[in-house]
């Protein structure tokens, strides 16, 4: 389980994204410790693709604010990378007519700092640096296992390598936290698997990772921690036996349909309705082990 | 993975089994049509001498035949090399039927092309003779007997290994035919059009030739081995230009390419690596062009110094720079298309205040409409431009003193855009233009890395623009317009780009050399030359969108099907790359 001495990686209080009438996120607080991995589900539109955009910076928050390790993240993205979290996307944005190593090279970017003099004057430094960043670039297409396909273009490779190339480009910037959305969309079950391996590997490395996914078995054997986004709201976060178990959990993924904020009424009619059927923990059981959890994680 | 080796196309003859009797026949013939072609130009083709060329003399040809002459001879030889003759196999390492078909037709369109001018311009077909006759009939044989021949394309077979110095050999030669290509096309006369109507049919072919038959494949396979030695080879053939030309206003024309093929490499930075359409680039070659003119010491000028030209220079880069910034600065902060209209208005905002600052509509700065004349000739190290100076016993004018210098300029530019482009901030720049939201995301300041690219290109802008006030000795307002029929205006440059080939060195190049060229030496065209841009650059939207020169990315882009850098690959048409920019 997690180091809960330590200062939290990331640091999300109170973040909200309004767009007009629609409140995407609300008030979403989540910590993120170094050396594990969170996992962030929901169902469609809840709000998760949204969240990570207000953390990386791409928007900018209605309220709230997002801190990497302890230092508040203004919102533009290149800080947000520059400080040390890095991120995948959705839908797949690599830099399609560059090659694999190039792509990877581009995500070095904040991890060198050769500009235009140097490039022009090629000096001794130049070429150092930009021969270490060759060697880092591979070593992580090693690491991911597309070393030999370094001189192809990004566009031409099958999907599930896009995926992973997506990842190495982002581990490039030596991030303290990694942010990926929905890494296994599209991918068969082998390469499902791999990919979990990979995220695992990744910890090792020493990068947090959080994660946001559809598959269920893949988020519950891989993070040591879930929070479940459900229109917005964050509506519970546990060890992955309390959110499994939880009976609003159950409910959003079954489509029960929450009107307005998942208040408690709600819950509870969900709850009276299957209360019989079910064994396992209460919610408020569920409830309590996250608030503790919680509390441990400060 | 899979690698599929055998071409849907390639027939099994054309791995060294029995070749088809029939295939043997057309390609004997195909030859014998070469050689008919080649000897009819040894006949008279019209009576008098009026049509340009002089093709009236029996014994040698001239004029146009010349065209024809080459070109039937290059049908003839690679319809051996088809045939399987001992010594040209080399010629058509990718097969030979595809550049006999385009050799066959470039022969045939050449001569058709004077033989119809001849009965045109003379009114008539009495005007020809015999000879032109079976030149019409022998040309149009090997164009029948070719798509009668079967397909034989083919991978790049493997060339034999040659000693290194027959390569570098094989280099020098190269180059020395381009250098003779190009002569041809620039000192033909400008009075008629016909030759370079011709020259261009059968460059044309030529060209579409040997891609075909994977000589352009085996020739830059060449040269990327060595390096070194192309870029020498190039750069002598780039100085020896003006010592080849008979007449001053060649070499003019010579230093005019030059400096449009270097404005236009400039903006390939910011339009073709960081993807900013920029609408009003000349303008900054006019900001450098009234810098320079400014402090050049020209009599007309309001300002009372004279820079020697290094500081002239550096004042033009450097002013044309903070235009550069404080047009991006607000700009390049927004998304899209705004900096083409903003940099679209600054083109002509700069063209309006350089007529209104007369001293009566505005300060007088600029002498409005008269602009900025007698920009006194550059001088450095006592080298005076304007006067001929013979080095070794070869001469050169003006024109050659300002071609070299515009040459010095070029060769800089081509460093800074190969250096720049391939590096951090290159990377940068490309990553910018494929998808700034993920650029950004990976640590990019995409303002930043935006605003240095738009930067550099305007003081390339201003550096070139200060050589050629020079060169010009004066500069007016109504050269620096949006569209207009002589370059530089900022429509040629963004055509050159694109027609060229956008983010490659050559392209540019290329590009300018024939958008220059051709109004030049087709004055009848002049009239029409807007018209013809854009006819030109609708069929190659249409035909070639990756411009003449294909940068390897985009030649990825716009033929799907090319996979060319991916042995092996399985197609991957799942909505992989579709989808990208649909969410943030
Ligand atoms: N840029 C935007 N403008 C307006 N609405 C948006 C924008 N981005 C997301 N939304 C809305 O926010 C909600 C959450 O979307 P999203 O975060 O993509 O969900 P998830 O990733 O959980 O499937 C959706 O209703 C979506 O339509
Ligand atoms: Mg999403």
């Amino acid at each position: 389980m997690t180091t809960t001495t330590t200062s939290p990686v990331l640091t999300a209080t109170g973040v909200t994204m309004r767009f007009g009438g629609l409140t995407a996120v609300r008030s979403v607080n989540l910590e993120v410790h170094p050396g594990e991995i969170v996992g962030l589900i929901g169902p469609n539109g809840a709000g998760k693709t949204t969240f990570f955009n207000c953390l990386t910076g791409l928007y900018v928050p209605t309220e709230g604010s997002v801190a990497y390790r302890g230092t508040v993240l203004p919102p533009k993205p290149h800080l947000v990378t520059q400080a040390g979290i890095a991120r995948t996307f959705q839908n797949i944005r690599l830099f399609a007519n560059m090659t694999v190593l190039e792509n990877v090279l581009v995500g070095r970017h904040t991890r060198t700092k050769e500009g235009l003099w140097s490039a022009l004057l090629r000096g001794p430094g130049f070429k150092r640096a930009e021969a270490a960043s060759k060697t880092r670039a591979m070593e992580l297409l090693e690491f991911i296992g597309l070393a030999d396909k370094a001189d192809h273009l990004s566009r031409n490779l099958p999907y599930g390598e896009q995926r992973k190339l997506e990842i190495a480009r982002a581990l490039a910037s030596d991030p303290g936290l990694l942010l990926l959305d929905e890494p296994t969309a599209g991918m068969n079950p082998q390469e499902t698997r791999a990919t979990e391996e990979l995220v695992f590997a990744i910890r090792d490395l020493g990068t947090a990772v959080l994660v946001i996914e559809h598959d269920m078995r893949f988020i519950f054997n891989l993070c040591d921690r879930v929070a479940v986004l459900v229109q917005g709201e964050k509506l519970i976060e546990g060890t992955s036996d309390v959110v499994q178990s939880d009976e609003r959990v159950v409910a959003a993924y079954l489509g029960t349909p929450f009107e307005g904020a998942p208040g408690a009424e709600e819950a509870a009619e969900v709850e009276a309705a299957e209360a019989g059927a079910t064994t396992g923990a209460t919610p408020d059981e569920a409830q309590r082990g996250t608030t503790a959890r919680t509390e441990d994680g400060q | 993975m899979t690698t599929d080796k055998t071409q849907p196309t390639a027939v099994s003859e054309a791995q060294g089994g029995a070749t088809a009797p029939r295939t043997t026949l057309l390609r004997v013939l195909t030859a014998a049509g070469g050689a008919a072609a080649v000897a009819s130009t040894f006949l008279a083709w019209t009576w008098t001498a009026e049509f340009p060329g002089d093709l009236t003399v029996y014994g040698y040809p001239g004029g146009l035949q010349l065209l024809t002459l080459v070109l039937g001879i290059a049908t003839g030889v690679f319809a051996l090399a088809a045939l399987d003759l001992k010594g040209l196999r080399w010629l058509t390492p990718s097969g030979s039927t595809q550049a006999l078909r385009m050799l066959a037709l470039g022969t045939f369109a050449v001569t058709w092309f004077t033989v119809i001018s001849i009965a045109v311009d003379l009114d008539g077909l009495v005007n020809l003779e015999p000879g032109g006759w079976i030149a019409a009939v022998v040309t149009a044989v090997p164009v029948a007997t070719t798509f009668l021949l079967p397909d034989d394309s083919r991978q790049l077979r493997r060339p034999k290994e040659l000693p290194s110095w027959a390569e570098i050999l094989i280099i020098a030669a190269v180059f020395a035919l381009g250098l003779y290509v190009v002569n041809y096309g620039i000192q033909t006369d400008a009075d008629h059009p016909e030759p370079f109507i011709g020259y261009l049919i059968a460059v044309g072919f030529a060209a579409v030739a040997l891609v075909k038959a994977g000589l352009v494949s085996r020739i830059s396979e060449l040269t990327s081995a060595y390096r070194s030695t192309t870029l020498v080879a190039a750069l002598i053939t780039a100085i020896v230009f003006p010592f080849f030309q008979d007449k001053s206003s060649f070499t003019e024309l010579g230093v005019n390419i030059a400096i449009f093929a270097t404005v236009a490499l400039g903006l390939n930075i910011v339009v073709g690596l960081a993807g900013l359409l920029d609408l009003g680039y000349v303008a900054f070659l006019g900001v450098g062009a009234y810098t320079a003119a400014l402090v050049s010491g020209s009599t007309a000028s309001t300002l009372d110094v004279r820079f020697p030209f290094w500081a002239a220079v550096i004042t033009g880069g450097v002013v044309s720079l903070i235009f550069g910034v404080v047009i991006g600065a607000p700009t390049l902060r927004l998304r899209g298309d705004y900096l083409a209209i903003v940099t679209l208005g600054f083109g002509e905002i700069f063209r309006l205040a350089m007529l209104n600052l007369d001293g009566t509509s505005g300060p007088s700065v600029t002498n409005g409409p008269d602009g900025i004349p007698n920009i006194p000739p550059l001088e450095i190290f006592g080298f005076n431009f304007n006067d001929d100076h013979s080095f070794a016993g070869l001469s050169l004018d003006s024109n050659g003193n300002y071609y070299l210098l515009m040459l010095l300029v070029t060769i800089l530019v081509v460093l800074i855009f190969s250096r720049a482009g391939n590096s951090r901030i290159g990377r940068a720049w490309v990553a910018i233009r494929e998808d700034e939201t993920a650029a950004t995301a990976m640590g990019i300041n995409g303002f930043r890395v935006k605003l240095i690219a738009f930067a550099l290109g305007a003081t390339l802008a201003g550096v070139a623009g200060a050589v050629w006030a020079h060169f010009q000795s004066t500069v007016v307002p109504e050269q620096y317009v949006f569209a207009g029929p002589v370059p530089p205006n900022s429509t040629f440059l963004v055509a050159a780009v694109i027609l060229g080939g956008m983010g490659t060195i050559g392209g540019p190049l290329l590009g300018a050399t024939l958008l220059y060229l051709i109004p030049k030496k087709l004055e009848f065209l002049q009239d029409y030359q807007l018209l013809a841009f854009g006819i030109a650059l609708i069929l190659l939207m249409r035909f070639r969108p990756e411009g003449i020169v294909p940068n390897r990315r985009q030649q990825l882009e716009y033929h799907e099907t090319g996979q060319l850098d991916v042995p092996g690959a399985t197609g991957l048409k799942d909505g992989a790359v579709g989808v990208t920019k649909a969410e943030a």
